[in-house]
């Protein structure tokens, strides 16, 4: 089973919802990733994403294109992030998603990337660029290494949420606003439609996590309660490691995580 | 290939988008096909083509500049005599036509130099639509004149200031606002580049081009031209011209834009020094680093300063069909001169680089062949880039 799966099924057990936090490897340095991660495994996160950087994240909003650049130029490679990667698993059994973006994985070829990855302790992948269409090599590539989590958009129609659904495993991605990463925005009702909407879809199949400009403890709140999941948080994390001092990282993403995994507890 | 399947040329093409285009794309890709071979909308568009961009565009005989060369007899494929003075006007006026009849009043588009932006304005304004145009900060710069054109045309420009503040990056923020406003909003994409249909879309409204060269060269010579070149930033202007040839014994030839040179790091020819990959929905060759990361172009000429190409060219290139070349920007200032001088047309610096590998080929061939170039665009715009290339590297 894959470290994924089983952390869905423990807080199944205990009644909890998943709390996913996003991070950009190497922002601003690796020491800071580490701090930022270690402050998430302190205050409950249940799955951390990795954001590797591309030097054209078309789906990023403002801030996490501007993490991607400063790692960037920072200096962040396949090699070194593998080697983060290494590091955190030498102290966590968390499960550890990569985001990055199609040409990535492509230039080293699919197969290559995903068993380097596989072998440092990614357990997923998430390519806001793949569409199920042109996956083929892919899944391949992924089979039986990795899990593959797809996005399904609120727009998107009822026989592609099939096919996607059919691609995906770990979790299906909901999107929850049209729009890039980190824009902030009230609750919309056509998200909670989706939500309910996808949920019918997966019959219990598969987890649904809801990401997208969901950035406080309300926004969590909200939904679990209409029946995601998990919920996924990136661009807030990203802006409190920006503002804080290198050794308050740790503390202020721990304190932060807590309020939100608060929600995220059923009961 | 007419109309492949998922717009997959081979291995090129496709759609690597994020899921919440996907609806968008297939709506225009629906619409497409429907309005394509709809009577009222060609004539409309004929109509557009004909009397507010001055359609047919003559095909010249360059007698001077052949003479001067010596060789196989030149011809301009005169694009540059076009309202807006470049070939970007035959696909504005499609595409927003189409966005029209699709019901979407507000329109976005990208530009490098600004040439695919006015073009925009100035088919949204003929046409009553909304049109805002994403440009690199650099580009805004740089190319301060279109601005104020775009402006004076009504369309909102926005400098984008992510990235390397160029072209590439305007691409991704276009795509990212139409993510964002993917309900009410066209995206009018300028090069036959993006995820499917565009390629194709893009393709088919600039074959007109070719289109024109087959019958007019007929008429002048009675047979197809023995080669036909255009210039090959993202590939417009050269894929409406070579897609008609294909089906023929023409040779084909695509100049891209060599820079300082092909060794020199500062170049923008994606066929012939770039690697497979993925950017902005298309699989096709790109110019990038050893880890993906999609590097920063130089040419003399802004039009040609892209990191990818259309994913039709890969494919054309993979398959032999059409030989791709390169010309350095010191042998574009020379074609760029030659020709002011001998036939007193100004060529746009992009054209100039189709100029440069005519030389050479018509300097070889015999003297009944007949080669085509495509005059993609006047020069006007690069007047004061030349002078400063001139001044700082003599030559006369």
């Amino acid at each position: 089973m894959s470290r994924i799966k089983k952390k869905f099924s423990e807080l199944d057990t205990k009644n909890e919802k998943a709390l996913i936090a996003y991070i950009m490897a190497g922002y601003p340095n690796e020491r800071a990733t580490l701090s930022a991660v270690k402050g998430l495994i302190k205050g409950g996160a249940d799955i951390i994403e990795l954001g590797f950087p591309f030097s054209d994240p078309l789906a990023d909003g403002p801030v996490i294109q501007n993490a991607s650049t400063i790692s960037l130029k920072k200096g962040t490679k396949i090699t070194k992030f593998f080697e983060l990667v290494k590091k955190i698993r030498s102290f966590s059994d968390i499960p550890l998603v990569l985001m990055t973006y199609t040409n990535i994985l492509f230039n080293q070829g699919y197969s290559k990337f995903i068993s380097d990855a596989t072998r440092a302790g990614i357990d997923g992948f998430i390519l806001p660029d793949m569409s199920v269409e042109d996956s083929e090599e892919y899944l391949n590539a992924a089979k039986g290494k990795t899990d593959t989590i797809f996005l399904v958009s609120p727009n998107t129609e009822k026989d592609r949420v099939k096919k996607i659904i059919n691609s995906t495993s770990g979790f299906l991605y909901l999107v929850a606003v049209y729009g890039t990463t980190g824009v902030k925005t009230e609750i919309k009702n056509y998200t909670l439609k989706a939500i309910k909407n996808i949920k019918n879809h997966t019959k219990g199949t598969i987890p649904v996590g809801v990401g997208f400009g969901v950035s406080k403890p309300s926004d969590v709140k909200k939904y679990i309660s209409v029946g995601a999941d998990a919920v996924i948080v990136g661009s807030a994390f990203l802006k409190i490691i920006e503002k804080t001092p290198p050794n308050q990282i740790e503390k202020k993403i721990a304190s932060f995580t807590k309020s939100l995994k608060k929600q995220t507890l059923v009961n | 290939m007419r109309y492949p399947k998922n717009g997959k040329f081979g291995d090129f093409g496709g759609s690597y988008i994020p899921e919440t285009l996907v609806p968008a794309v297939q709506e225009l890709e629906e619409n497409y096909l429907k309005f394509k071979n709809d009577k009222k909308f060609k004539m409309e568009l004929d109509y557009f083509l004909k009397e507010y961009a001055g359609r047919p565009t003559p095909l010249y005989f360059a007698k001077n500049l052949t003479e001067k060369i010596g060789g196989a007899k030149i011809f301009l494929k005169r694009e540059d005599l076009l309202h807006g003075g470049a070939h970007k006007i035959n696909n504005t006026l499609g595409q927003a036509l189409l966005a029209k009849k699709m019901n979407k009043k507000r329109i976005i588009a990208e530009t490098g130099a600004g040439q695919h932006g006015v073009a925009t304005a100035m088919a949204c304004a003929a046409l009553g639509l909304q049109a805002e145009v994403y440009m690199g900060y650099k580009d805004t710069i740089r190319q301060k004149l279109n601005v104020f054109r775009m402006n004076m045309l009504g369309a909102k420009v926005h400098p984008v200031r992510s990235g390397s503040k160029t072209l590439k990056d305007a691409i991704n923020e276009a795509i990212r606002d139409w993510i964002t406003n993917v309900e009410n909003t066209y995206y009018l994409l300028g090069s036959a580049v993006g995820p499917h249909p565009y390629p194709i879309m893009v393709r088919d409204f600039q074959s007109v081009i070719g289109r024109e060269i087959k019958s007019q060269m007929k008429k002048l010579q009675n047979k197809n031209p023995d080669c036909v070149i255009a210039c090959v930033g993202g590939g417009s202007n050269a894929i409406g011209t070579f897609y008609p040839l294909v089906d023929t014994n023409t040779e084909i030839i695509g100049v891209e834009a060599a820079g300082k040179g092909l060794k020199s790091g500062f170049h923008s020819a994606t066929l012939s020094a770039g690697k497979k990959g993925v950017l902005h929905g298309m699989m096709t060759y790109l110019l990038q680093d050893k880890e993906g990361q999609i590097t920063e172009t130089h040419s003399i000429s802004a039009g040609l300063d892209y990191p990818g190409v259309g994913p039709e060219h890969s494919y054309l290139k993979d398959n032999k069909r059409v030989s791709y070349r390169s010309a350095t920007d010191s042998e574009v200032i020379d074609a760029f001169l030659l020709l002011t001088r001998t036939e007193g047309i100004i060529p746009a610096l992009e054209s100039a680089h189709a100029i440069a590998e005519a030389i050479k080929v018509a300097r070889r061939n015999k003297k009944s062949d007949s080669v085509v170039v495509t005059l993609s665009g006047r020069g006007d715009k690069d007047v004061e880039e030349v002078q400063n290339y001139l001044e700082k590297n003599v030559k006369n």
